[in-house]
């Protein structure tokens, strides 16, 4: 073990983009877009082989995703036969990861601890390869004028919230971002949080910071079912892709929403990953632990 | 045979089927090189800079059907920069010299411009036929001269070309006189289309089995033109989103069900599942369906339409159809022989909602299966295994597992051994694609039993020169070798030089090849072109420090009797 290097590794706990000990421990409950793809992967050449080959393959899935209208043009595009793993530019959102040559040592100097929620990062964001799916052009622009012409049936989903009395639908298709999704369920279910919080009282002491803070402080955490039946947090993807994998969305009470990266539940979260820090350190494989990192 | 009459010994040769034939016939003698290169009817030139349009023309005098491809495969991927060559110009003007009679023009991956689409038209008083595949350079305003022009034009068919649209008077230019149409496909086309000219053009083509529309055309204009065209075998849809009225697809439906003869579906661009049931009655007399520009329909609208065609024998899809989706086609098409299944998310690497599970369905429940591409999430060896063994008569087999150098799903292994098994089983393979984690071993493994093979593309594959040396020294039928992102220098290159002479081209990109190596090959090999490509637009601008400025990032190796190519862009240097 100790011919790997730890005394050189950086363990970051909590969420990722913060490269301090204050911006990673603060909570944030509603987890925006932009903060979560504010990634900074520093990486060097190998200076010694890696002990753990489960690493490449963690190393693969080891990336957030990022934007995914950032429609990477063939010149900011890298085709590299190497694969080496590249800084990301700071300006550029996109995460320039490209998967490690499996031949080839790594030795990163900084350990990233990928915070995730449940169920596990399956889909990989690497800053894609010129012509790579191998799709011709035509079709590529035929699909992407398609989704920008939000052509189709409308994205229909229901929206439940815990303990409001019935359920909501939205079109998902009629929001442009997050945000403005944010501040329609605001609005939708401010009639129940002022009829079950202040009783007769009506309107009396509901206002709209004090539901803004009920949907984005620590009472709800916004979730959703994906394409795959897997429950997720909100703000993750990129806003088209979320459109198009939401099945339906939940409004998860705080205390049901342990393990989804929720800010109470950040100290649990904590204990968890070091935990599995270490255990995959020790060289024991977890692919079905929430938490990927990389080992030098 | 040389004291049979000459019209004899042409005549015989007349029952050759193709172009291979008549090319080894006219290597006997001089006198049966005469006859059948007086005699040849169709020439079909695979590289359009291996040889010269007027060598062509001077052999081939009386030629009727012309055939040229232009920019290598990987143009299709934006791996070829713009402006690199494939123009069609030279062509044209070369057959217009020499060759009046010339009926028939196909044309894949060129540069065709509008001057010689109306030199095409004017020169030509015969001309029956164009067909341009993934073709650019041209607008709406080439094709009015080709309708104008050509009074007996039966076939126009333009497919997943970049077409500049300069409004809808082509359509219009077809003159009354003008009836021979059969065969007329614009669905690539962007813009608006004149209803009134289209149903006028249809109302006069009495023969017309082949009818494709682009986006532009309305339900109620289908409907009106179904009912001219009762022996229409080959249908491409127009706009099925309208807002959805009942009545219009009623009529819609009315107007299909006198179509006993439809054999093909496509385009349902952007239809919305509404009016998926309006195509049911037509679903059991189906050979032919795509459907993989539709990402509005669903696995179920999918798969209730699909369930329907029994007879279905070629089916294109997005992968929004899922495994299970797939299984349905397994179970209700029994005939099916090509399958093709497209990504819909092009912008995350490694999602999609078919995996291995959905290919060893299809394979399981259709073992006529010939023709496969296939882009998944991951695949495994066994199951890989379990395909080669149920559908032993591929001829076609393109895997595209999105992320590159994924290993096997659940053993973490490389594919080497699911696509061994697929070479060994499938003895009838020309063409394949592989793709995951692949080491020299599955490149051992095509070398060995691929011996049929005439067309391979690798990506993401590989350790080592061996890998490729493997290919080049033991598929003996290759034409077309394309290689990608893989770990190939110098040794592989130049491993086997006298091979390239057999091929067709070999292409490879972003591998380890250097200058050096090229100017070796170069030199060894007068008869190749060997192009190398960097382009200096600061694309590799991350990549300055850290790469051997020597190494060649696109390398492009072709046959040609014709020489270093005057038409080559700065980017491009010929060895």
């Amino acid at each position: 073990m100790a011919g790997l290097g730890f005394e050189e590794t950086e363990l970051r706990l909590g969420l990722p983009g913060g490269n301090d000990a204050e911006e990673a421990t603060r909570s944030s409950g509603k987890r925006a877009f932009e903060e979560t793809i504010d990634l900074k992967l520093k990486l060097e050449q190998p200076a010694c082989p890696t002990e753990n080959e489960e690493d490449e393959e963690a190393a693969a899935a080891d990336v957030i995703p990022a934007a995914a209208n950032s429609l990477s043009s063939p010149a900011a595009s890298v085709a590299t036969g190497g694969g080496n793993m590249k800084r990301s530019p700071s300006q550029s959102s996109v995460v320039t990861a490209e998967l490690p040559d499996p031949e080839k040592p790594r030795a990163p100097k900084y350990v990233l601890l990928h915070l995730l929620c449940m169920p596990l990062l399956h889909r990989v964001m690497l800053k894609h390869a010129v012509g790579w799916p191998p799709v011709r052009s035509f079709r590529k622009n035929i699909q992407s004028s398609q989704k920008g012409a939000g052509a189709g049936a409308a994205a229909l989903v229901k929206v439940s919230m815990d303990g409001a009395p019935y359920l909501r639908k939205v079109d998902l298709r009629m929001y442009g971002s997050y945000h403005d999704l944010s501040k329609a369920l605001e609005k939708m279910f401010s009639s129940f949080t002022i009829a079950g919080s202040c009783g007769s009282q009506g309107m009396k002491g509901m206002n709209e910071t004090k539901l803004a803070d009920l949907l984005s402080g620590s009472e709800y955490v916004p979730t959703y079912e994906d394409k795959d039946g897997d429950w997720m947090l909100v703000g993750d993807v990129p806003w088209e892709m979320f459109v198009e994998s939401c099945k339906r969305l939940r409004l998860m009470k705080g205390s049901e929403a342990v393990g989804l990266g929720h800010s109470e539940g950040d100290g649990e979260m904590q204990e968890q990953m070091l935990r599995n820090a270490y255990l995959h350190a020790s060289g024991i494989s977890c692919k079905d632990t929430a938490l990927l990192f990389y080992v030098s | 045979m040389t004291y049979f009459p000459e019209e004899v010994v042409e005549h015989i040769f007349s029952f050759l089927p193709s172009h291979s034939d008549r090319n080894t016939v006219s290597l006997v003698c001089k006198v049966w090189y005469e006859i059948e290169r007086l005699s040849r009817r169709s020439v079909f030139v695979g590289n359009c800079y291996a040889v010269r349009p007027e060598q062509v023309v001077r052999r081939f005098p009386n030629v009727r059907a012309l055939t040229v491809k232009g920019k290598p495969h990987f143009a299709d991927f934006n791996l070829v920069p713009p402006d690199w060559g494939g123009y069609a110009g030279p062509w044209i003007e070369a057959a217009a010299r020499s060759c009046v009679g010339l009926e028939e023009l196909r044309m894949k991956r060129m540069v065709v411009s509008d001057e010689s689409l109306e030199l095409l038209a004017r020169s030509f008083p015969r001309f029956k036929a164009l067909v341009l595949i993934s073709c650019e350079g041209f607008s709406t305003e080439g094709l009015a001269d080709i309708a104008s022009h050509c009074k007996h034009l039966r076939e126009l068919d333009l497919q997943e070309n970049d077409v500049e649209d300069r409004g809808p008077r082509w359509l219009s230019s077809f003159p009354d006189s003008c009836t021979s149409l059969v065969s007329l496909n614009f669905a690539c086309i962007k813009g608006e289309v004149d209803s009134a000219s289209l149903e006028r053009l249809v109302a006069k083509s009495p023969n017309l089995r082949s009818l494709r529309l682009n986006r532009a055309v309305s339900v109620d204009t289908l409907s009106k033109i179904l009912l001219r065209t009762p022996n229409l075998e080959d249908l491409g849809t127009g706009n099925l989103t309208e807002e959805f009225q009942t009545e219009s697809y009623l009529r819609l439906t009315n107007a299909l069900e006198k179509c006993k003869m439809l054999r093909s579906l496509s385009g349902f661009w952007d239809a919305s599942p509404a009016c998926v049931p309006f195509i049911y009655p037509l679903c059991h007399q189906l050979t032919g369906l795509n459907l993989s520009y539709t990402p509005t329909l669903e696995y179920s609208d999918l798969t209730k339409m699909i369930s329907r065609c029994v007879k279905l024998q070629r089916l294109w899809v997005l992968d929004c159809i899922s495994d299970k989706g797939l299984q349905v086609v397994a179970s209700s098409c029994k005939d099916l022989q090509e399958l093709r299944v497209f990504p819909s998310d092009f912008y995350v690497a490694g999602y999609s909602a078919v995996t291995e599970e959905g290919l060893v369905a299809i394979s399981s429940g259709c073992r006529k299966l010939t023709s496969l591409l296939y882009f998944c999430h991951q695949m495994t060896n066994e199951a890989l295994l379990t395909i080669a063994k149920n559908c032993p008569n591929f001829i076609r087999f393109r895997l595209c597992i999105l992320e590159p150098r994924k290993p096997d799903a659940t053993t973490n292994q490389p594919l080497d051994e699911g696509f061994g098994a697929i070479v060994r089983e499938c003895k009838g393979l020309r063409r394949l694609s592989i793709s995951g984690l692949l080491t020299d071993k599955v490149f051992m493994y095509i070398g060995k039993y691929a011996k049929q093979l005439e067309m391979l593309s690798i990506a993401f594959a590989g350790d080592s020169d061996e890998g490729m040396m493997h290919i080049m020294n033991g598929c003996k039928n290759l034409r077309k070798l394309e290689i990608r992102d893989s770990p190939f220098g110098d040794g592989a290159l130049l491993g086997n030089v006298a091979k390239y002479e057999t091929m067709r081209s070999l292409w490879m990109s972003s591998c380890n090849v250097t200058l050096k190596g090229c100017e070796i090959l170069a030199s060894k090999m007068p008869m190749l072109n060997v192009e190398i490509m960097n382009e200096l637009d600061g694309s590799c601008e991350m990549e300055e420090n850290s790469v051997d400025p020597s190494r060649v990032e696109k390398l492009y190796v072709y046959r040609t009797t014709a020489g270093a190519r005057d038409d080559a862009p700065n980017f491009v240097k010929i060895l």
